[in-house]
This record gives structure tokens, sequence and C-alpha cells, in this order.
């Protein structure tokens, strides 16, 4: 099968669960992408940001795991934040409606930032 | 009240409380109470006592009377019958009296008197305590219709599931005192759906209690069990330890496949689904006990393919076996007549009540509850069928196997092909997704991600269009209907976060058409090559 596996790592910034996401986002992703938020919610952060810069593909499946890890993050009061997206997919994430629910960054900064002065 | 029996079963002999004036001096007011005497309401003493005009001397009755003999035996001398408006209502029973003289006839007319006044106190009496319990039995018939209904809204659902392509209602009518209908929908893997109308026998609050265990034991095993027959199979296995003697449970338990129209479904002894489809009727017919009565049962499991139009009818026993005042049953034949004239599921379920209605009359106390479920196919509009293969240049055309992932092969592969052909960035980006989930559709809904079953693809151009198609091995199966995804309801954890692919093609390309024939199914996607209009750039 052609294309690059997925992969997440977590790290924390400013008090924020950050994960890098990297490679494709379908129907694989759907383990490593649990475990990465599980780990990103280790410190109870308020916020979570998606780092999506590395990421080259993500289908209709990997939508879903996105709405996936949205819903379980709004079930538990955490904002979810994204930055590094492609211009196609910050059209997707637009059609999709998920930027209505989900800040989309132009970068990591800006998302954190954000994040923190959300949460003062 | 016209009964007297009730009254009489326990007759409780006392000293006369009336005593001959003058009181005697010497013995003190002593009372014995005797034991009671049962009367049978068919008894000639009964008889005999209602026709009675004032006192009776019992040692001089003559009836062959087992109650008479009772009254002796207990010691009783003289009996006043108590009369009110005719009726019988109780009886004052004498023992001798302490002179051991006879009873006098200043006596028996101060007791005929006295059971002159006397009976209709009594009468009074009797009637308020038999309507302060009827007033408590109607207190907890209430209540237990209450908790029933309760419980049984408790287990319905809240909300009709959302099927692209489907127009799914629902009508549940409880009866007065609350049978055991219910239905459900449970989302399944691969976007498929359970679909479940099951009636319990019984009513009121064991009823609910029985329904809420199916509804439970149904909603923990469809997800993992999926197949209808193994689902019932197993159901019923727990039930059968569970269930309270002389109670069943009948159920219809489907599996759809929204994307193919693909209908799995089993029955334990539940009314038969009728499928209206171009004015034809058919019944969804497999053979299954009714769940909890017996262990080790095994379900018929059949498959209906649903074309777009076709409208399927779920319903309890409530409606087809209502009954006007002439105790005329609605009947089947009529609900199915019905099924066949109804344009879409929603007029369905508004036609069968309002001929219910009309059939019932005025008045009507509804007998049991009535459980009413469609499934419609929307016929296509959204996307145009294609119609014959595009005309201009044959770029590529290429087979992938239908495995999990290979969208990725037909992505590249369009993308070689049409790369001297000007369309690029963002517009390149939304051909590229539409073909990724199309392919992926293909692979998994049309060919089942069967590795042997070839995806086919082909990319034309002319001078104003590309063109892709993408054909599976599915054969004929319904162009479905393109809605928005409800993402609220997705976050909220009410449906499933998947159902993304169509919505997505759709919004990615400028033209979208499907075409099929028996063997094939195809999905064809065009691009503008120039300068569109275009609301999104």
């Amino acid at each position: 099968m052609p294309g690059t596996e997925f992969g997440a790592e977590v790290r924390q910034h400013d008090h924020t669960g950050v994960i890098d996401l990297h490679g494709e986002i379908n129907l694989g992703a759907d383990q490593a992408l649990a475990d990465a938020y599980e780990q990103a919610v280790r410190d109870d952060p308020r916020t979570i940001v998606l780092n999506f810069a590395r990421v080259d593909y993500i289908n209709s499946t990997g939508i879903a795991l996105i709405v996936g890890v949205l819903a379980r993050a709004r079930k538990e009061h955490r904002t979810v934040r994204a930055f590094g997206l492609s211009e196609h997919y910050r059209e997707i994430f637009a059609i999709t409606r998920l930027s209505d629910f989900m800040g989309i960054y132009p970068d990591e900064d800006s998302a954190v930032t954000a994040a923190a002065a959300a949460a003062s | 009240m016209t009964t007297i029996p009730s009254n009489l079963r326990r007759v409780l002999r006392r000293e006369p409380r009336v005593r001959p004036v003058p009181p005697p001096v010497a013995a003190p007011p002593e009372r014995v109470e005797a034991p009671p005497v049962e009367i049978a309401p068919n008894d000639p003493l009964v008889a005999y006592f209602s026709g009675a005009t004032g006192a009776v001397d019992i040692g001089a009755l003559q009836l062959d009377s087992p109650a008479l003999a009772g009254l002796r035996e207990a010691g009783v001398k003289l009996v006043v019958p108590l009369v009110s408006q005719g009726e019988l209502i109780g009886l004052l029973n004498l023992g001798p009296r302490r002179s051991e003289q006879e009873y006098s006839a200043d006596d028996r007319k101060l007791l005929n008197d006295l059971a002159g006044h006397a009976a209709p106190a009594v009468r009074v009496a009797q009637l308020v305590r038999e309507q302060e319990a009827e007033v408590r039995q109607r207190e907890r018939i209430e209540q237990e219709l209450r908790v029933a209904q309760l419980i049984q809204q408790q287990f319905l659902p809240h909300e009709l599931p959302d099927l692209p392509g489907w127009q799914v209602e629902a009508y549940y009518g409880p009866a007065r005192e609350v049978g055991g209908d219910f239905y459900d929908f449970i989302r399944l893997p691969d976007d498929q759906i359970g679909i479940v109308v099951g009636d319990v026998t019984d009513k009121g609050v064991p009823a609910a209690l029985v329904m809420a265990t199916t509804h439970s034991i149904l909603r923990a095993e469809a997800p993992r069990l999926v197949a209808p027959s193994e689902v019932l199979t197993r159901v019923n296995e727990l039930l059968v330890d569970e269930m309270p003697a002389h109670m069943f449970v009948t159920c219809l338990y489907a599996v759809l496949d929204p994307s193919s129209g693909r209908l799995r479904y089993a029955n334990a002894g539940h009314n038969v689904p009728y499928v209206g489809a171009g004015g034809e009727v058919t019944e969804l017919r497999a053979t299954g006990m009714p769940l909890g009565l017996l262990p080790g049962m095994e379900y018929e499991e059949k498959v209906a393919t649903l074309a777009p139009g076709d409208i399927v009818l779920l319903h309890s026993d409530g409606l087809a076996e209502a009954h006007d005042p002439d105790r005329q049953m609605f009947g089947f034949p009529r609900v199915a007549a019905l099924v066949g004239e109804a344009p879409d599921g929603e007029v369905l379920i508004d036609r069968l009540l309002k001929e219910l209605e009309e059939f019932t009359g005025a008045g009507w106390e509804q007998e049991d509850d009535i459980t009413l479920v469609t499934l419609e196919r929307r016929a296509s509009s959204s996307a145009e069928r294609a119609a014959d293969p595009p005309a201009g240049r044959l770029l590529a055309s290429f087979d992938l196997p239908s495995e999990p992932g290979n969208e990725r092969l037909a992505i590249d592969g369009v993308a070689e092909a049409i790369a001297g052909l000007g369309l690029q960035g963002p517009r390149l980006e939304r051909l590229k997704t539409a073909v990724g989930e199309a392919t992926m559709n293909a692979i998994e809904h049309g060919n089942g991600n069967r590795p042997e079953l070839p995806v086919e693809v082909s990319v034309v151009a002319d001078d104003t269009d590309v063109t892709v198609r993408i054909t599976d091995q599915g054969g004929e199966r319904p162009i479905p209907e393109v809605e928005a995804p409800d993402l609220e309801a997705k976050l909220a954890g009410l449906q499933t976060p998947r159902g993304w692919g169509l919505f997505l093609i759709q919004n990615m390309v400028d033209a979208l058409r499907t075409a099929v024939d028996e063997h094939h199914h195809t999905i064809e996607l065009v691009m503008h090559l120039k300068e569109a209009p275009d609301a999104r750039n």
C-alpha cells in the first residue's frame, strides 16, 4: 500500500497538549491517534492543539477520527485547536464545519497563545 | 348492589343488643361472640330471608340449607333480616334469651323496628366502605399505569436515525393500559443500522420491565453479532432464564445497509413487515418462535434489497387487530393495501391512523399499543444518472484490487494522467480527494473489500472537462441522496462520526453522476478545465 504511515508525538507547550501528527490520517491511524490523545491529556490540559503540518492525506475516515477526538475533548470540556493545515484541508475543514468547532491557526505559537489567552 | 353474598359470607352472632324490657336484674351484661357462619350465595336461606317480613324463628324453619344447620349449631334462635330497598344486606342473629324464655311478640316488634332503622344505616356504611376500597384500587392502578408508562418511555428512541437517502418515520401510541410495545434503532459497524420492533405479551409494569430487559439485551448484543438470526438466537437464550411465566416477546429485527439498500431480517413471531413498491405489496417473511419461550431456538434469516421508492412498514398488532364497535377487526389486508397506495412513509403513517380512526369510530378506547415504523428509500434526485460514457480522449484506464488503502493508487494514477491538462492548485486537490473517496466507496461498499474484485478507473478529457469514472462490481444499488452530515449530532455522540464520503465528493467536484447496470456501479466525477464560476474561490 502506498502512502506514509501515520504517527503522532505529544509535547507539552505552555500547559497545552500539542499532538504532532504526521503521515496519512485514515482508518489505520485510529489507535495511534487515540493513544496520542490519551497521552496529551495526562496532565489534564484545558486545550489540545493538533499539528497537521506534516500530514499529507486525510480521507473521510480520517475526518471521522478527528470528529471522534473533538467529540471526546468536548465531552471532557477541553478546547481543540489546529494549525499547519494546507489550503485544501482548511477548505475541507470548512465544508465539514469542523472549523466551527475547532479553532484553525496559521502556526503553533498563535494556537498556543490563543489557548493561553483563553485560559487566563 | 345485586349480589348479597359478600355481605353474608361472615355472619357474627351476638347476644341481642336490644334487650327485652325490663332488663334482667341479676345477670351482668355479658357478650359472647359466636363463630362466624358461612352462607353460600346459592343457599336457599338467602332467598328465604330476602322475602321474610320480620324476625324469623330458626327452630321452626324447614329448609334444606347447610347455612341453616350452621346457624342452629352456632346457637342462633332468632334471625332478623336487614333489608334495605328490597335487598338483603345483613342479618341480626340472636341466641336464646338469658331468661330462657321464648322471644315475646314485643321483643319481635322491637327487633323488627330496630332492623327497619338499622338496615339503611348499615347499607350506607357498606357503600362508603366499598367506595373507599374502589378509590384505593383505582389509585393503585393509576399509579401502576404511570410507572409502566415511565419505564416504556425511557426506552423508546428520542430521535430518528438520520440516514442519507432514507426517510425513517416512527409512531408509537400507547393504550391507556400500557402494552409492551417497543421499537429501537441501533447503530452498527460499517454504517449499518439495526431496526427493532417488538411486543411483550401482557400489559402494565410486568410487560414494561420485560420490554426494558429485552431492549437492553438487544442493544448489547446487536453491535457485536450484527446478523439478525444470530442476534435473535442470542437474545432468546438470555431472555429464557429471565422471563416470567406465561410471558414472551415477539420481535422483528432487521439490519439495513443504507448504501446498498440491503435489508437482512429475522422474525421472532412478530407481525410480518410489508414492502410497498410501485403499487405492489410484498411481505418479508421469516420463521422463528417468539423470544423467551424455549431455549435453543434458531431463526431464519432473509435478505431483501430495497430499491429507490420502496417503503417498508414494521408494525405491531395494535393496528391490524383493532376492533370497530361491531367487533370487526381492522385486519392485515387493509394495512397491506394502504402500504401499497402510500407515496411515502410519513403519509403512510398518517393514512393508517386516519383509516383506523374512521374504522373504530368516535369514543374508541385503544385496545393495545400501536407501533409503526416506516423505512423509505428515497428515489434518487440529487445525483443525475450518468449517461453514455463521455466522449473525448481516454487519458488512462486501470484496475485496482479492492483492498483498503488502494484509493491512494487511484489518486496517484489520476493525478499522473491529468498532469498536462492545467488543472492545479485547490481544484486539483479537490479532484484528488473526490477520486480517493469514490474509490474507497467502491472498494468497501461496492466490492466488499474483496481483493479479487477490481475497481476500474478511467480518465477522459475533452476541451472543457476532465471526467473520472470509477466502477465497482457491486451491481445495482441505490444512488444515495447526498445530505450534509449533522456534525453537532456526531460531536454529541448521537451519530456515528463516519458518513462523510459522499458529502465530500459532492462538494469537491463540479458535477457528480452515477450509473448502474446489473453488474456494475459507476460514479462519474467531472471537473471543468477552464475558469469556471466557483463560489468557493
